[in-house]
C-alpha cells in the first residue's frame, strides 16, 4: 500500500469531500494563497478556487461565527484554526452557537460544521502555544471531538466528520503533519465514536489518543522486551468516548494506564478512570494510573518540557506500577 | 391634562398624513404592531403572575423597527436577532400560540419548550433566533448571508442587535469580513439608548452608532426608529444594495423601549420626561393617525382589528395554558442530529 503524510491524508479527505459536495468549503487564516500555515491545504485554492478556499483576516471569533451561521443556513463549512490555542477567542461561537443551535431551536436548525487544526505542544513554543483543549471541548454536549493518531485514521475520520450533520471539533498536531502512514487509494470512512485496538496484549491496557498514541505504542514495544504484553486502545474520538471497547480490554487485562497530553484536572483520563472504576471495579487488579502533562503551563526550555510531557519512561513506570513490578 | 394637549400638538407636527405607502402597507403595519404590543403586554402581565419564567425582554415601543423592515423584504430573506425576539417572528407570521407556548415552556412552543423567551426560532418564516449572548448573533448573521451569496440566491440576511452589542469585538470582526466579502446582510442596531442600565453615552466616545460602520467603509445611516415609513425606506435601499452584490449596510434605528431591560428592571436610570417624549412618537399611534387622516380605515375598522388581535392573544394564552410541558424523555432529543448519540448517563 502507498504511504502518505498526515497532512496529505487530511488534504485528500477535504478535497474528496469538496468534490463530492458543493456545500463544503474551507475557511481560515492562510488556507488559500499561502497554501496553509502547515501546508495541509496545499493546492486546494488552485483546484477549488477562491469561492471555496477562503483566506480570512486574523479574526477567529468572527470567522468561527460566520461558519456557524453558514452551517445553520445550509452549508457545510470546514473552519481551520491555525492552532486550537487560538480557538479560545472563538470559543463563544463554538460553545454558545454551534453546540446550542439544535437545542435552543428545538431541533429546527442544525449546525453541520468542522472546526479543525492542531492541538497540544509543538516543540519549544512556550505556554500560550502548547495547550490541549480536547477535554474542554469534549465537556460540552452538542459537540463531537475527534483526535486521530495516524494518517489512515485522520483521513477516514475527517471524511466522516465533514459528512456528519453535527458540529465536530477535529484536532491534529503540528508535530504529526509530516508523519507517514499507509493510506489506501480507495475511498473509506471511519465512524466517529469508535475506538480502535492498535495493539493487542494480555497483561495491561494503555488507553490513549492523538499524538500520545506514539508514546503508548513505544512503551508497549519497550515492555515487550521484558515479556510484558500491553494492549493499546486508541480512543480516536473523545466525545463520544467508546467506553465499551475500553471496558472490554480492561476486563481482559485487569490493569489500565491512561496516557494523555492535557493537564490532569478534569481530563479525559479522569473520565476514563471514573468509568472503569464504575463499570469494571471487580475486574481491576490495581488502581487506574494516568500519565499526563504536569499541572503547569508548558514552558520554553527543553529540560522543562521534558520534565512535563508524558513520555515512554513515565509510561513504562506507570505500567510497572499497575503490575506491582519494580521500575 | 396639559401634557396630553402638548402631546397632541407634537404628534400633529411630527406625523405627516401624506404618504407614498399604500393602504395595504399601513394596514399590515397596524395589525402586526398591535399584535406585537398586545402580545407583549399580555406576556408582561403573565410574567408578573409567574406563568412565564426565566428572562423576558419586551419590545414595547420598538415595534416599528421590526414592522417597517418586514414590509421592505421578501419571504425568502433570513432574520436573526438577540434575545428581545418576540416581535420579529410575530410580525413575520409565526403563530402567537407557538410563541406564547414557548414562553410558558410548553412542548407546543416553537422551540418545544427548550429555548424560552430568548430563543424563539421559526424555520417556516426564516427566523433563525433568538440568541442570548450580546453580539454573538452578528457573525452568525454575516454567516447566514455568506451562505446565501455562496449558494447564488438573491436573498439577504437582516441581522438585528441592541446598542450594547456594538461594543462587542464580534461585531467589529463580522463587519470587517462582511464588507470585505460584500455579503448580502443588513445590520440593524435598535438603539434604545440603554445597554441594560448603561446609557450609550457611558459606553464609548462614539454616540452616533451608525458611524461605527464607517470605519469599515460600510454604507451606514441613522434612521428614525419610531417611524415604519423611514425604516421601510432605509431597509429597502439597503436590500437593493445587498441584492446587487454591493454588500452590507449598517442602519441605526433610534428607538426606545417603554419598559425596563427585562422584567426585573424598574428602569430607574432614566427620566419620566424622556419616556414621555418617545411615547409621544409612538409608532402604533403614528400609523393609526395616518390611516385615519387618509381614510384608509375608520375608527370602527381599527377597533375591529384591535378586538381580533386581542382574541388572538387570548387564544394564545389558553393554548399555552392547556399545552403540556415537554416529557422528561425530551431531555435527550434535539441536541444532535445523530439519533443514537451515546450520552453519558451516570
Amino acid at each position: 500500500m502507498r504511504t502518505i503524510q498526515f497532512r496529505e491524508a487530511l488534504r485528500e479527505a477535504m478535497s474528496e469531500e469538496m468534490r463530492r459536495d458543493e456545500r463544503v468549503f474551507l475557511m481560515g487564516e492562510e488556507v488559500a494563497e499561502y497554501n496553509g500555515a502547515y501546508k495541509v491545504s496545499q493546492g486546494m485554492l488552485d483546484e477549488f478556487g477562491a469561492k471555496r478556499v477562503i483566506d480570512t483576516p486574523i479574526a477567529e471569533l468572527g470567522f468561527a461565527g460566520i461558519g456557524v451561521g453558514a452551517a445553520a443556513n445550509g452549508l457545510k463549512p470546514i473552519i481551520e484554526f491555525m492552532t486550537f490555542n487560538f480557538s479560545l477567542v472563538a470559543i463563544d461561537q463554538v460553545i454558545n452557537s454551534a453546540a446550542k443551535m439544535m437545542s435552543m431551536s428545538g431541533g429546527q436548525y442544525s449546525c453541520p460544521i468542522v472546526f479543525r487544526g492542531p492541538t497540544g505542544n509543538a516543540g519549544m513554543l512556550s505556554s500560550q502555544h502548547s495547550q490541549n483543549f480536547e477535554n474542554w471541548y469534549a465537556n460540552c454536549p452538542g459537540l463531537k471531538v475527534v483526535v486521530p493518531s495516524n494518517p489512515y485514521d485522520a483521513k477516514g475520520l475527517l471524511k466522516a466528520s465533514i459528512r456528519d450533520e453535527d458540529p465536530v471539533i477535529f484536532m491534529e498536531s503540528e508535530l504529526m503533519y509530516g508523519d507517514k502512514g499507509e493510506v489506501p487509494e480507495e475511498e473509506y470512512l471511519i465512524p466517529i465514536g469508535v475506538a480502535d485496538v492498535k495493539r493487542e496484549g494480555e497483561d495491561v491496557t494503555i488507553v490513549s489518543f492523538g499524538k500520545m498514541m506514539k508514546v503508548a505504542l513505544a512503551a508497549a514495544e519497550e515492555l515487550a522486551k521484558e515479556n510484558i504484553s500491553v494492549e493499546v486502545v486508541d480512543l480516536r474520538t473523545v466525545r463520544p468516548i467508546d467506553f465499551e471497547t475500553v471496558l472490554k480490554s480492561v476486563k481482559k487485562t485487569n490493569r489500565v494506564v491512561v496516557v494523555e497530553e492535557a493537564w490532569p484536572l478534569a481530563s479525559i483520563s479522569s473520565e476514563i478512570a471514573y468509568n472503569v472504576q464504575r463499570n469494571a471495579f471487580d475486574y481491576l487488579d490495581a488502581p487506574v494510573v494516568r500519565v499526563t502533562c504536569m499541572d503547569v503551563p508548558l514552558p520554553y526550555a527543553p529540560t522543562l518540557i521534558e520534565a512535563s510531557l508524558p513520555n515512554v519512561a513515565r509510561t513504562v513506570k506507570a505500567i510497572k506500577e499497575v503490575m506491582y513490578q519494580k521500575a | 391634562m396639559a401634557v396630553t394637549k402638548d402631546a397632541k400638538e407634537k404628534k400633529a407636527t411630527k406625523v405627516q398624513a401624506e404618504t407614498k405607502f399604500s393602504k395595504e402597507t399601513y394596514m399590515r403595519w397596524y395589525e402586526m404592531m398591535v399584535l406585537m404590543r398586545k402580545f407583549e403586554e399580555k406576556a408582561g402581565q403573565l410574567y408578573g403572575q409567574q406563568k412565564i419564567k426565566g428572562f423576558c425582554h419586551l419590545y414595547i415601543g420598538q415595534e416599528a423597527c421590526a414592522a417597517g423592515a418586514i414590509t421592505a423584504l421578501t419571504k425568502d430573506d433570513k432574520w436573526i436577532t438577540a434575545y428581545r425576539d418576540h416581535a420579529h417572528p410575530l410580525g413575520l407570521g409565526t403563530s402567537p400560540n407557538a410563541v406564547m407556548a414557548e414562553l410558558f415552556a410548553k412542548a407546543t412552543g416553537c422551540s418545544k419548550g427548550k429555548g424560552g423567551s430568548m430563543h424563539i426560532f421559526d424555520k417556516e418564516v426564516n427566523f433563525i433566533g433568538g440568541h442570548g449572548i450580546v453580539g454573538g448573533q452578528v457573525p452568525l448573521g454575516a454567516g447566514i448571508a455568506f451562505a446565501e451569496k455562496y449558494s447564488g440566491t438573491k436573498n439577504l440576511c437582516i441581522c438585528y442587535m441592541g446598542d450594547g452589542a456594538v461594543r462587542q469585538g464580534a461585531l467589529h470582526e463580522a463587519f470587517n469580513m462582511a464588507m470585505l466579502w460584500k455579503l448580502p446582510v443588513i445590520f440593524v442596531v435598535e438603539n434604545n439608548g440603554y445597554a441594560m442600565g448603561t446609557s450609550v453615552q457611558r459606553t464609548s466616545n462614539v454616540h452616533d452608532l451608525y458611524k461605527i460602520g464607517l470605519g469599515y467603509d460600510m454604507p451606514s445611516e441613522p434612521v428614525n426608529g419610531m417611524r415604519c415609513e423611514d425604516i421601510h425606506e432605509a431597509v429597502a435601499r439597503a436590500a437593493e444594495r445587498a441584492r446587487n452584490g454591493e454588500g452590507p449596510t449598517f442602519l441605526e434605528f433610534k428607538t426606545y423601549r417603554y419598559k425596563g431591560h427585562s422584567m426585573s428592571d424598574p428602569a430607574k436610570y432614566r427620566t419620566k420626561e424622556e419616556l414621555e417624549e418617545y411615547r409621544n412618537q409612538d409608532p402604533i399611534e403614528s400609523v393609526r393617525y395616518t390611516i385615519l387622516e387618509n381614510k384608509y380605515a375608520t375608527e370602527e375598522e381599527l377597533q375591529a382589528i384591535d378586538d381580533k388581535v386581542k382574541a388572538q392573544v387570548q387564544e394564545s394564552v389558553e393554548f399555552a395554558e392547556n399545552s403540556p410541558y415537554p416529557d422528561p424523555s425530551e431531555l435527550f432529543t434535539d441536541i444532535y442530529v445523530q439519533k443514537d448519540y451515546p450520552y453519558i448517563m451516570e
